[in-house]
């Protein structure tokens, strides 16, 4: 068994001529909390869509636990996120259901557990978030951090041995934003599970992770320990860790000159 | 010139593209069939397709049946043949107005909210976390629609055409002073179970449930996910829906009831 849950390989994928991925090497250690960081639009989020199975990259290979998720069947991959779960960047909560249909919705489809146990499971997973309180609430009366706390939980109904996590501090007040990164640290060592976390609150993300890669252009310009991130690598990780305004990544999405733009000037 | 071949033969690709993903949703969904505890889904989605659909098919229903009435009445009181009112609103309700009307309102009024359902999960990401909680959103998301539409279409056509047909005694016979023998006698010689009920109303109304049903959901899973793309989507479903039905219908009637020299 490889020491690592996932083995990212040669990854290339491109939307219409925009290259997004252009050969791509990642591993994410078993047992680890390993952070994906970059500037917006470099294709986190596909990422781990890619991870997952949801979209197919042009070329390269893709392994979760050993098995190639990039040539899987239909069936195959579905059998697969039963192993995983996925904290998405908009909750994704089914807007039909209670807070607590939510959490349970994992358990019913995939367990035949009795009742009372769903109940339980689900009070003690809505306990850990902080929102057992608002187990009837709808998920239109939740606020978009509430919303992630709540996803978060069904994300973790089935304890599984692997979790993404996608921007999971945005909207987060000071308080609950300490509990997340607590929890999360938390069910890493307790259910021996393995974290993938894609963020931009840096001081949150370093004070978790194992390993740190960033990523930008489509390939990863750095990756190591926290520590070994802040003390070295090239001037674009600097740029990034630091979150200074000016180097190697730009601020502005690429465009003409300002002036020229704005004044119609040469 | 280059360039109008091109631009024909790119929008020919892609609405084969659109088409094969099309049968491939259907194919997905139509062998989707109910699982453990999946009955209350189909139960759920024949209520919200077939049973608050009612109303608005009852009300058509009943203003059809009673203006055929009072129309054929008009016509045929003329030649003094106000008796056959009733078979000729039978017949043709049963062949074309049934299905066909109860189609087009079907398309409205069930299809545009499955689309309408369907493309609001896509935007807010509702069908992706379902995928990634190893529940396949085509089984337990569509299939349940789909096969929703296929029992709720031929039992709303066999309503409306039963209402419309109650309307006419009622404006023929209560209103008009038709007598009830001639008008139900008429109806009883002429209606033939299967080439009227079976081949008219139920092939027909299976036919275009089907139909509906397969565009109203495919256009909701295959839609832009924004609220623009939903939007869109529903009027297709709407547009589509309504032009096969009656494209559809005129094909079936060629194949039932035309009669070549």
């Amino acid at each position: 068994m490889s020491d690592n849950l996932i083995e990212i390989e040669g990854l290339r994928f491109s939307r219409g001529d925009r290259v997004i991925f252009a050969g791509l090497d990642m591993q994410v250690p078993r047992g680890s909390v390993t952070a994906i960081m970059g500037p917006s639009g470099t294709g986190k989020t596909t990422l781990l869509r890619i991870i997952g199975g949801q979209v197919k990259p042009d070329e390269g290979s893709v392994r979760f636990d050993g098995r190639e998720v990039t040539t899987m069947s239909r069936r195959a991959l579905f059998e697969m996120r039963r192993e995983l779960g996925m904290l998405f960047q908009s909750s994704a909560l089914l807007t039909d259901f209670s807070v607590f249909e939510n959490v349970a919705f994992p358990l019913r489809v995939h367990t035949d557990l009795p009742e009372e146990m769903i109940r339980d499971l689900v009070l003690m997973k809505l306990n850990a978030v902080g929102l057992r309180g608002a187990r009837d609430l709808a998920p239109s009366q939740l606020s978009g951090g509430m919303s992630r706390r709540v996803a978060l939980a069904r994300a973790i109904a089935l304890d599984p041995k692997f979790i993404m996590y996608d921007e999971p501090f945005t909207g987060q007040d000071p308080i609950s934003m300490g509990v997340l990164v607590t929890l999360i640290r938390g069910l890493n060592r307790t259910l021996d599970m393995t974290s993938l976390v894609v963020s931009h609150d840096i001081h949150e993300t370093v004070s978790i992770a194992d390993v740190i890669y960033i990523i930008a252009d489509g390939h990863v310009i750095g990756s190591g320990s926290p520590d070994e991130l802040r003390s070295g690598g090239s001037t674009m990780v600097q740029q990034f860790m630091s979150g200074a305004p000016d180097g190697p990544v730009p601020f502005h999405y690429p465009a003409d000159d300002f002036l020229e733009d704005v004044l119609g000037v040469d | 010139m280059l360039r109008l071949l091109r631009l024909i033969g790119q929008r020919t690709l892609e609405w084969l593209e659109t088409l094969g993903r099309a049968g491939i949703v259907w194919l997905w969904a139509i062998f989707g069939l109910p699982r453990r505890g999946d009955l209350a889904l189909f139960t759920k989605q024949i209520f919200q397709i077939g049973v608050l659909s009612l109303p608005i098919i009852v009300l058509s229903a009943f203003s059809i049946g009673g203006v055929l009435a009072l129309q054929g009445y008009t016509q045929l009181a003329r030649i003094g043949a106000e008796e056959s009112v009733g078979l000729g609103v039978a017949l043709v309700l049963l062949r074309e107005l049934g299905p066909v009307v109860t189609g087009l309102l079907f398309a409205g009024r069930a299809g545009s909210a499955v689309t309408a359902e369907i493309g609001l999960m896509k935007a807010t990401d509702q069908l992706s976390g379902m995928e990634m909680m190893g529940v396949d959103p085509l089984r337990r998301i569509v299939a349940p629609r789909l096969w929703g539409g296929f029992i709720a279409m031929p039992t709303l056509t066999l309503i409306f055409n039963t209402v419309a047909i109650w309307a006419a005694a009622l404006a023929g016979i209560d209103w008009l002073g038709i007598d009830p023998g001639g008008f139900w006698a008429g109806m009883e010689d002429a209606v033939e179970l299967w080439e009227d009920v079976g081949k008219g109303t139920i092939v027909k109304s299976v036919v275009f449930g089907v139909i509906i049903s397969w565009i109203s959901v495919f256009q909701g899973y295959d839609c832009q996910p924004t609220a623009e793309g939903i939007g869109n989507a529903t009027t297709r479903t709407v547009v589509y829906s309504s032009v096969a039905v009656l494209a559809v219908d005129f094909l079936l009637t060629l194949v039932m009831y035309g009669e070549f020299k």
